[in-house]
């Protein structure tokens, strides 16, 4: 290293040094907010990565039983040392009142485990001394199956892949991996609905929300400050209030269908409610005004003199739209359908109230499994896919147009 | 002078967190119970909490909940429990007292459980109301309204669309009870896979009839705009339009009964202002107080004597209601749910 390097060194460190209080004051400036999302946005999601994948209950309520499966080989018949470790944990967790939690555990896997294992608890509490493995046979024959120990010794790992699988209509069997059968296969077939709806919206918001975007930049000042509060006042409103809006419009004896059958356009009421078509009209509605600003804001930056200057050097007016405006437009159109795109893949609430029961979406799953089956490891794995899938869109996104061609404002 | 603003920046936003966590500490002098709001949290205002209050002097604190069992679990996890006494449906009583989220129920305390109706007392819960279930209609739209389960089944007599509960849970019963299954033998004939493609293909016949609902103020509300015909709904709701002027009317025919059930919540901070309080509100007469508002039955069969003969025609548990009906077995579904509520689902996206 020569004495000019060294120095040029030194001076960027002093320079640095004498840099620092400002720093500190800019970042003590940023720390509530640093803290905020540190606590309500990047924990939150750190927990749900841990919730996918955690197993902690068949290593907490059975201790014992998984060190005395440890050599069992799998196929062999298990003898009494397994059973009686597996009394002796029972007794415990009937004692700490854990036995419920493995036994829901493991119904995920084997339907009727909850009642096997609960049922097996009540019967060992009683019971002083062994043998025991007579006594489980006796209480339920299942207790001999090779399955039922495979998966108990298999949730022995403190990580376990079961709920990623389910999210993804896999399963493990026979140490392969399948898909599950037809009946039982259901996620996919919802994560391919949800991008599909979330498209179909971010198509429809775009074909009605561009030309909206340009009326309003060419529009005279008055007609464009009334437009833009109509195309805001909806943003204004609440999400709810909105969707219960398009309950009353779209239902049967609805103000849609009255117009209709009164205008004789149709012979019989419209099934509109409960549907797709309802789902995605008021998503749509729903939606626009995130489409439309990102665009507008783009168009208003366009200088009106480049239209006309095409039109003047001889472009037809289709032509002078399509090569000199539409173009530059692109960052703004970009910008909105990724928004409206990726806000419809969360949707919830519209879908749950206008939507029949083939429009569910991923949220709605995710929900039902926080509240009503407090299986919170399915739940959080299908977050999972969730977040990795709007990801994985973003960036293709990013990869396709380029970051400096998305303008969110 | 920038490290002095640094320095009230810092204690600036942490007097702003200290506030933010301080605003959830909450005062200790009421009594906090948690129910399911509307109606049915109203009547048990009018006939419980306010003579309680009058009776002790404890204030109630009232919390309202859509029945979901994720939150009193949360709350417990968080190791700070501030609601004292929690009502809760039959399978979230099911799956909380497995799983230790509620305290145990001293029995001697409350009162003898012979007098409570089969099946309503847990070691976690005390019963309260038993709801049904049932086949509503409009009585103004169709005079000569169905009279049996079958009718939900048999679009040529009576067409036009059902409302249903978008879950598995009581429409594989009706399904397999409009089939001609006795309802001793439901749950039995259920836990075979045989069982279950019956009650599907049951279903099936009028699949394309069924529109869904999900909350419980829905049903009445379908049957109101017209988009059925006939709709399965919790019989409270049917008498709450009826108030409202509506003629609805209920099919007391293989009827599905569950009930309600009040919890004390894990490490509640006042157990004993929470029996207490149970005690209060499941003695026969309170009890009997609650069908003055919302007609769900007594669990208790010494409260039957005190409901007014007015109110007793719309209550589940009486006997001219009473002639045919199932009750939910909730252990079957904590055990077979998973699997049925998925085949469900793919049911309804075929």
């Amino acid at each position: 290293m020569t004495a000019v390097e060294v120095d040029r060194i030194n001076v960027f460190m002093a320079v640095r040094r004498a840099q620092r209080p400002a720093r500190r004051a800019a970042l003590s400036l940023a720390l509530p907010l640093i803290v905020f999302l540190a606590i309500a946005f990047v924990a939150p999601i750190l927990y749900l990565l841990v919730t996918a994948v955690g197993n902690p209950e068949t290593r907490e309520v059975l201790p014992q039983t998984l060190r005395a499966l440890e050599s069992w080989d799998g196929i062999s018949t298990l003898d009494e040392p397994v059973y009686a470790a597996f009394a002796n944990d029972l007794k415990v967790a009937k004692d700490k009142s854990t036995a419920a939690l493995l036994g829901k555990r493991l119904n995920y896997e084997i339907s009727g485990m909850r009642s096997r294992v609960l049922a097996a608890a009540r019967m060992v509490e009683k019971l002083d001394t062994g043998p025991y493995k007579e006594k489980f046979l006796e209480l339920n024959k299942d207790w001999d199956s090779r399955e039922t120990w495979e998966i108990i010794k298999r949730n022995g790992a403190s990580f376990t892949p079961y709920y990623m699988l389910t999210a993804l209509d896999l399963q493990q069997a026979n140490g392969s991996i399948k898909r599950v059968q037809g009946d039982q296969a259901i996620f996919l077939d919802v994560l391919a609905r949800t991008l599909f709806v979330a498209g179909l919206v971010t198509l429809f918001t775009l074909i009605l929300g561009y030309p909206v975007a340009y009326v309003l930049t060419i529009a005279p000042k008055a007609i464009a400050g009334f437009m833009m509060l109509m195309v805001l006042l909806p943003l204004w409103t609440s999400l709810l209030v909105r969707t219960t809006a398009w309950v009353v419009l779209l239902q049967s004896d609805g103000i849609i269908n009255d117009v209709l059958t009164a205008l004789h356009l149709t012979s019989e009421r419209l099934q509109l409610i409960f549907t797709r078509t309802g789902t995605v009209i008021a998503m749509t509605h729903i939606q626009l005004p995130f489409t439309i600003l990102p665009i507008y804001s783009v168009m208003r930056s366009i200088p009106a003199t480049q239209l006309r200057a095409a039109r003047s050097l001889g472009a037809p007016p289709s032509s002078a739209f399509w090569r000199i405006y539409a173009p530059q437009t692109l960052p703004g159109v970009v910008a909105g359908c990724l928004m409206t795109f990726i806000l419809s893949l969360g949707y919830y609430i519209t879908p749950a109230l206008v939507g029949g029961p083939r429009d569910q979406m991923v949220s709605n799953f995710i929900s039902v499994y926080i509240n009503r089956d407090l299986n919170w490891g399915l739940a959080a794995a299908l977050g999972v896919v969730l977040l990795v899938v709007t990801l994985a869109i973003y960036l293709l996104f990013l990869r396709l147009v380029g970051a400096d061609k998305i303008k969110l404002g | 002078m920038k490290h002095r603003l640094t320095g009230r920046i810092l204690t600036l936003s942490l007097v702003a967190l200290a506030l933010l966590c301080s605003n959830t500490v909450r005062a200790q002098d009421a009594l906090s119970v948690m129910s399911f709001g509307g109606a049915y949290q109203e009547a048990q205002r009018k006939a419980v909490f306010e003579s309680y209050t009058a009776e002790t002097g404890a204030k109630i604190d009232e919390q309202e909940y859509g029945g979901e069992i994720a939150k009193i679990k949360a709350m417990i996890e968080s190791g700070n429990t501030t609601i004292d006494v929690v009502d809760v449906d039959a399978p979230t009583l099911l799956q909380g007292c497995d799983e230790g989220i509620f305290e145990k129920i001293d029995w001697a305390k409350i009162g003898p459980q012979d007098d409570w109706i089969k099946g309503t007392t847990s070691e976690c819960g005390v019963g309260t109301i038993v709801y049904a279930t049932a086949i509503a209609y409009d009585g103004a739209k169709l005079p000569d309204g169905p009279k049996t389960i079958k009718d939900l089944f048999d679009i040529k007599k009576f067409p036009g669309k059902r409302g249903l509960w978008k879950n598995p849970a009581t429409n594989l019963e009706f399904a397999l009870l409009a089939d001609g299954v006795p309802p001793d033998q439901v749950y039995e004939t259920l836990s075979t896979p045989a069982g279950v493609d019956r009650a599907f293909a049951k279903l099936d016949t009028i699949k394309h009839s069924i529109v869904w609902w999900e909350a419980g103020a829905q049903a009445p509300q379908l049957l109101a705009s017209g988009e059925v015909t006939m709709t399965t709904a919790w019989n409270g709701r049917i008498y709450n339009a009826n108030k409202e002027g509506r003629d609805f009317r209920i099919v007391w025919d293989n009827q599905i009964l569950d009930s309600n059930y009040w919890v004390i919540p894990k490490g509640a901070k006042n157990a004993d202002g929470s029996l207490a309080f149970i005690k209060y509100a499941v003695e026969p007469k309170v009890l009997a107080g609650i069908t003055k508002y919302i007609p769900y039955g007594p669990v208790r069969k010494s409260a039957a004597q005190f409901v007014a003969p007015q109110d007793a025609k719309n209550l589940p548990t009486s006997p001219q209601n009473l002639t045919v009906s199932l009750t939910l077995n909730n252990g079957f579904w904590a055990d077979n749910g998973d699997e049925i509520r998925k085949r469900f689902t793919t049911w309804l996206a075929q």
